[in-house]
């Protein structure tokens, strides 16, 4: 229909026209491209974010924890959103050495104390950045590493006693959570 | 594409309004095939018929299973000694799983040994790669369901690869998890998915086959089909020798089955899923062992030595990318492999090549199953290099420097003249 008519108009005015009316169509013909592009990728968002955490799973995002009964060279393993998370009252000696080790010496640099809001609690994600395994030093029969911290046995990779990565396989610290300390014996993760 | 009358008047009815009778009788009765196809041939349709078994085994165990992080594990136990032949059905699906990739890696080097890659297969050989890339994710996710610990970590391990992608690596990993670590929407998901995927490789499949006759079968010689003296119809020739290749291959299938039905699997598997233990030693199944050996084998500081983009490709990187980039070389196959000659038989050089090929992946396979350190870690950092050489090097020079041996006039003369090749028709 619009055919037809387009050139009935088009030999009653002339030809000028008809390339104006190529214009107006192209207008349409992309303009309507552009709409039902933007539409599709709209309608396909759904699809995309129901695969994303659900608010059950967000609404579960913060942990609290007792850590009163810790001993000094003890260590206790929570859980937050899935993950263990490691809580480890460090030695002196830990302490130490953690803060003496030179920046330069750490693939992924960062001073021990920030990585703690009391020096003596070490609160960490226990995943090992490299490829998600559990690092093995939380208990005290375990194999510490090189440095005396923890150790991811799948390929290898060797944390300080400040979580920080010294060698091995995986690119970064073990992450440290957003927490806080309630009062002396309680912190919350999350 | 002469319509031929059929006798039995209610195939005649359908076969007018809808000629599937036909299009069988094209494809798989008179279908035109080289008369010297050998046994390495019988391994493309003998995958077909597990991708048919796992499909009929997967949808009964459905009926049983249940995916659910606090269930799924028990319910797996509960087919094993519960449910009538559960433990028939599952451990043919488990055994099932390797016997896929058993047949598919003797097709895929079949395709390598006599050239069937090359003009004009290309896109048939690319299907197939699609569908062995379909296998892999389909197998990974079966994996999981039974979630127990190596389910778990496994799914860990591998989800946490696509972590590399530079901006987005997180977020597509928590979007790939549901949540923040492996856990009841992963499984739900990965359970929904490898519903999915068996039916999408029944489809790449069919296309595969479209290809496939469209030019036909190569055959071990690697020349053109010249006439009619070089074909015999596919029936009842190679239905017969297919069908005597099933009965073999079922005597292997059901032998594992039977008798060893865990001889493929990891006893930490039948341990239930614990967020909080890693098993000290993680391995894959045995047919990801090649591909997790080159994961794990580029150096750490390999990027930082050779200095490409070290801030966007971090040391973990290179490992994926190197593992990814193993398995899409083998797209381009056809374009790296310079000579116009098919078979391994009429090349002397490649012949070499190809079976040095072949013991290279096996080497990789091993060391994958091993802890990445030590001597172990160097050999699979050679093997790894090897596997590069080959196929980014060796196979385009090789085509150009090498001497082939004369080919045959024809199938036909090659067969019937009774020299060496006369048994390859048999
Ligand atoms: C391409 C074809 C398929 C492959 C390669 C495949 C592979 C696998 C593998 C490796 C497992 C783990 C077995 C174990 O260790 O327990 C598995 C489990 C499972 N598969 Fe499949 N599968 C396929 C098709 C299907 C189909 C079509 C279904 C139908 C729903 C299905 C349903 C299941 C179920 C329910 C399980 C969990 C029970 C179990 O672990 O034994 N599979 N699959
Ligand atoms: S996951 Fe820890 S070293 Fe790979």
């Amino acid at each position: 229909m619009a055919d037809t008519a387009s050139t009935a108009e088009g030999t009653a005015n002339g030809s000028s026209d008809d390339s104006h009316d190529d214009t107006k169509r192209d207008f349409l013909l992309y303009s309507t491209i552009a709409v039902g592009a933007a539409g599709t990728v709209m309608a396909a968002w759904p699809f995309i974010d129901i695969m994303n955490p659900s608010k059950d799973v967000l609404a579960l995002a913060s942990t609290e924890l007792d850590i009163s009964s810790v001993e000094e060279g003890q260590s206790i393993t929570a859980i937050w959103r899935g993950k263990p998370i490691f809580v480890r009252r460090r030695t002196a000696k830990e302490i130490e050495t953690a803060q003496a080790t030179e920046l330069k010496d750490l693939p992924d640099p960062e001073a021990d104390k920030d990585r703690v809001k009391k020096s003596q609690w070490l609160v960490m994600i226990g995943v090992c950045t490299h490829l998600g395994c559990i690092p093995l030093g939380q208990k005290s029969g375990d194999t510490k590493g090189e440095f005396g911290g923890w150790f991811c046995p799948c390929h290898g990779s060797h944390y300080d006693t400040s979580g920080r990565i010294r060698k091995g396989p995986a690119p970064k610290n073990l992450p440290i959570p957003p927490y806080k300390f309630i009062d002396d014996t309680n912190i919350l993760i999350g | 594409m002469s319509t031929p009358t059929w006798k039995n008047p209610i195939v005649q009815w359908v076969d007018h309004r809808l000629p599937i009778v036909t299009f069988l009788d094209h494809a798989i009765v008179k279908y035109p095939t080289p008369r010297n196809l050998n046994y390495w041939w019988n391994f493309g349709s003998l995958a077909g018929l597990i991708l048919v078994i796992m499909i009929g085994t997967g949808i009964i165990l459905a009926m049983s299973y249940t995916p659910h992080t606090s269930m799924a594990f028990d319910s797996v136990e509960r087919i094993m000694r519960d449910v009538n032949y559960g433990w028939l059905i599952r451990y043919l699906h488990m055994n099932g799983g390797s016997m896929f990739f058993i047949a598919v890696y003797i097709h895929i080097f079949r395709g390598m040994y006599y050239g069937s890659y090359k003009e004009p297969r290309e896109l048939l050989w690319i299907i197939g790669i699609f569908i062995f890339f379909a296998m892999m994710s389909t197998a990974f996710l079966g994996y999981v369901l039974p979630w127990g610990q190596m389910s778990f970590w496994g799914a860990t391990v591998i989800t946490n690869l696509f972590s590399i992608i530079p901006f987005f690596g997180e977020s597509i990993v928590q979007w790939l998890w549901g949540g923040f670590s492996i856990d009841n929407p992963t499984l739900n998901k990965f359970y929904s998915l490898h519903y999915l995927m068996p039916f999408v490789i029944f489809a790449l499949v069919f296309v595969h086959l479209w290809a496939l006759h469209t030019h036909k079968s190569s055959n071990p010689l690697g020349i053109e089909v010249k006439g009619d003296e070089d074909e015999i119809p596919f029936h009842p020739y190679y239905t017969a020798k297919d069908a005597y290749g099933v009965g073999l291959f079922l005597i292997f299938f059901l032998g594992f089955t039977f008798f060893a039905p865990n001889f493929f699997g990891e006893p930490d598997n039948y341990i239930e899923a614990n967020p909080l233990v890693t098993p000290t030693h993680i391995v894959p199944e045995w047919y990801f062992l090649p591909f997790y050996a080159i994961l794990r084998a580029v150096p750490d500081n390999f990027v930082d030595v050779w200095g490409i983009l070290p801030v966007i490709i971090s040391a973990k990187a290179a490992g994926v990318i190197a593992m990814f980039a193993s398995i899409l070389l083998l797209l381009v196959l056809p374009w790296l492999d310079t000579s116009k000659v098919r078979s391994a038989k009429f090349r002397p050089t490649y012949f070499w090549l190809f079976w040095l090929f072949v013991i290279d992946t096996i080497i990789l396979g091993f060391m994958g199953a091993k802890p990445a350190e030590g001597t172990f870690l160097l050999i699979g950092r050679l093997a790894t290099a090897y596997y590069f050489l080959h196929l980014v090097i060796f196979i385009p020079l090789v085509g150009k420097f090498e001497k082939t041996k004369p080919l045959p006039e024809s199938i036909s003369a090659a067969v019937t003249a009774g020299g060496s090749d006369a048994k390859e028709g048999s």
